[in-house]
């Protein structure tokens, strides 16, 4: 890691901190972010020539707060009409905001601050992509042609579709706060399965050759840590950042040296991070402590990432646990995918035979290149070639990447071969 | 505070089914009494079915082609029967509100911001 790289690590850790109290004193998130924005650029200006300061985060609030109110002031000059426009809390006049920003340093505000920040971004008057769109943004200080990439949009929509978001928490009034006790536990799944689809987008990328987004699962992985911390009593929470790092692990084996997919059969086992997986576990371990013996979605999916894991290679899997956790996992959300991995766990314990019984029940991916895979391997396995082919000639076509096109396509080679 | 507006949507076919309702029934008229009482309410009225309505466009720009059709805009789903105007301190606090108007079991509410100074 070069120097830049070290400044832009510190920016991203303590801009969001920054951000969240600055939002509160000054009112307006908008502001709150150009005025953080505006520091940004001073600080990649300044520090490369006098270093890192000692306290990064206050070096930025002071520059931050003074940005804001050049902002607020400019704003307040140039219509008094505007100046009535909304701002969140308290009703201060720049000059108050000096006083107010005085509170910062205080971690337990600190702390309420950021969630206040995770709340208002995810709030459910926001459509899902504009919660993902502010969250990569505002929580994860991503620039918008980065977060425009990851999601395959032109920046232009990017930026449009963030201007329409922060416009909607000012003009709709959605409020900078923490959710009530009886609002947590759906607030908190919103914010979750924010995350869990950064991570999904960067784990199987819907558009492009890459088999997965190496930045943008360091982001998902980023904001599961920052909700971790924050929230070290959600079991699911913990349980998140768990699933992530223990799914990150295997990321570096997935592809070969050709950039070819390599699925977890085949994976080379020895390449993946013993580092992720370790902590993987120990926050699992942690969630476990915590959620009194109720084990919910993201946990058991967490198991199951711990299971393959901790296996030391495809054979020595415990299938009988992974059937189990699909078990319970299908108990209480009821997926056809879910089902789809429960028969392939079941193909492996149990046999081809039971393996095609299990896919053959579910109903509703018809349209599933996976599915089709799946049928193919059981086929092939019990010697039925010519209908293997077949399925995964279907499966194919109904690829939905560049990627796993190329996977199915050489699979289906092999198959072909072994006809004759 | 802010103001916001509450637009009851019903659906077409449950909407034309029963008696047309130019009035709100006894349980608008318990929430509109709770609403007031608390300082929310600063208006609302039920309006007529929508085969009163007329919609009406100007081509060509101002000035131009009065177009008057007979009935709601576009072959929608759902119909406006009313609106509430509601005064809340945030969309958390105007949502709460909302949950309590019937036509959010009978059909959907939108909650629109009133943008201020213009009347």
């Amino acid at each position: 890691m070069d120097a830049t790289d070290t400044l832009v690590e510190v920016l991203k850790g303590e801009g969001p901190r920054v951000l969240a109290t600055l939002a509160r004193t000054v009112g307006d998130l908008a502001v709150a972010e150009d005025a953080l924005s505006e520091a940004t650029i001073t600080a990649l200006d300044a520090w490369p020539k006098t270093g890192i300061p000692d306290n990064p985060r206050a070096w930025l609030a002071v520059v931050a707060r003074r940005k804001a109110l050049d902002l607020l002031r400019r704003e307040s000059a140039r219509a008094a009409k505007e100046s009535a426009a909304f701002r969140w809390g308290t009703e201060a006049a720049p000059d108050q905001i000096e006083d107010a920003i005085e509170v910062m340093e205080r971690e337990s505000s600190l702390r309420d601050d950021m969630l206040r920040l995770i709340f208002t971004c995810c709030h459910p008057a926001l459509g899902r992509e504009a919660q993902v769109a502010l969250s990569l943004r505002t929580l994860a200080r991503l620039e918008v042609p980065a977060i425009a990439r990851a999601f395959l949009v032109p920046e232009a929509t990017m930026a449009k579709r963030l201007v329409r978001a922060r416009s909607k928490i000012a003009t709709a009034r959605i409020p900078y706060a923490i959710p009530s006790d009886t609002e947590l536990p759906d607030r908190l799944a919103a914010v979750l399965a924010v995350v869990y689809l950064i991570a999904t987008e960067a784990h199987a990328p819907t558009g492009g050759d890459a088999v997965a987004r190496v930045d943008l699962e360091a982001e998902a992985i980023r904001l599961a840590r920052l909700l971790a911390g924050l929230m070290p009593d959600e079991p699911e929470a913990l349980s998140l950042l768990a699933l992530l790092l223990l799914t990150s692990a295997r990321t570096c084996a997935r592809t070969d040296a050709d950039g070819n997919p390599v699925t977890l059969a085949d994976q080379d086992r020895t390449r993946w991070n013993r580092a992720a997986i370790a902590e993987g576990l120990a926050w699992l371990s942690e969630a476990v402590t915590r959620s009194g013996g109720v084990a919910r979605a993201y946990q058991i999916q967490a198991h199951l990432a711990a299971a393959h894991s901790t296996a030391l290679s495809w054979q020595e899997t415990d299938w009988d646990r992974i059937v189990g956790l699909y078990d319970l996992l299908g108990s209480i959300t009821v997926s056809p995918v879910v089902a789809l991995n429960r028969a392939v766990a079941v193909t492996e314990r149990d046999g081809p035979e039971a393996g095609l019984a299990a896919l053959k029940t579910i109903a509703g991916l018809e349209y599933s290149h996976l599915w089709h895979a799946a049928l193919a391997d059981n086929l092939r396995r019990l010697g039925r070639t010519s209908d293997a082919a077949g399925e995964l000639h279907t499966a194919v076509t109904l690829a939905p990447s560049e990627v796993e096109q190329r996977l199915l396509q050489g699979r289906l080679r092999t198959v072909r071969s072994e006809l004759g | 505070m802010a103001l916001y507006v509450a637009l009851l949507y019903y659906d077409r076919d449950k909407y034309w089914a029963s008696s047309p309702e130019t009035e709100f029934s006894p349980e608008y008229r318990e929430f509109a009494r709770r609403a007031t009482e608390a300082g929310v309410m600063r208006g609302g009225e039920a309006l007529h079915p929508v085969t009163m309505s007329t919609t009406i466009t100007v081509s060509g720009g101002e000035g131009g082609d009065v177009l008057l059709v007979d009935g709601p805009y576009a072959e929608a789903k759902e119909v406006l029967g009313g609106y509430f105007l509601l005064e809340a301190a945030d969309l958390d606090e105007a949502i709460a509100w909302a949950v309590q108007i019937p036509a959010a079991w009978q059909g959907k509410i939108e909650l629109r911001p009133v943008a201020p100074g213009h009347a």
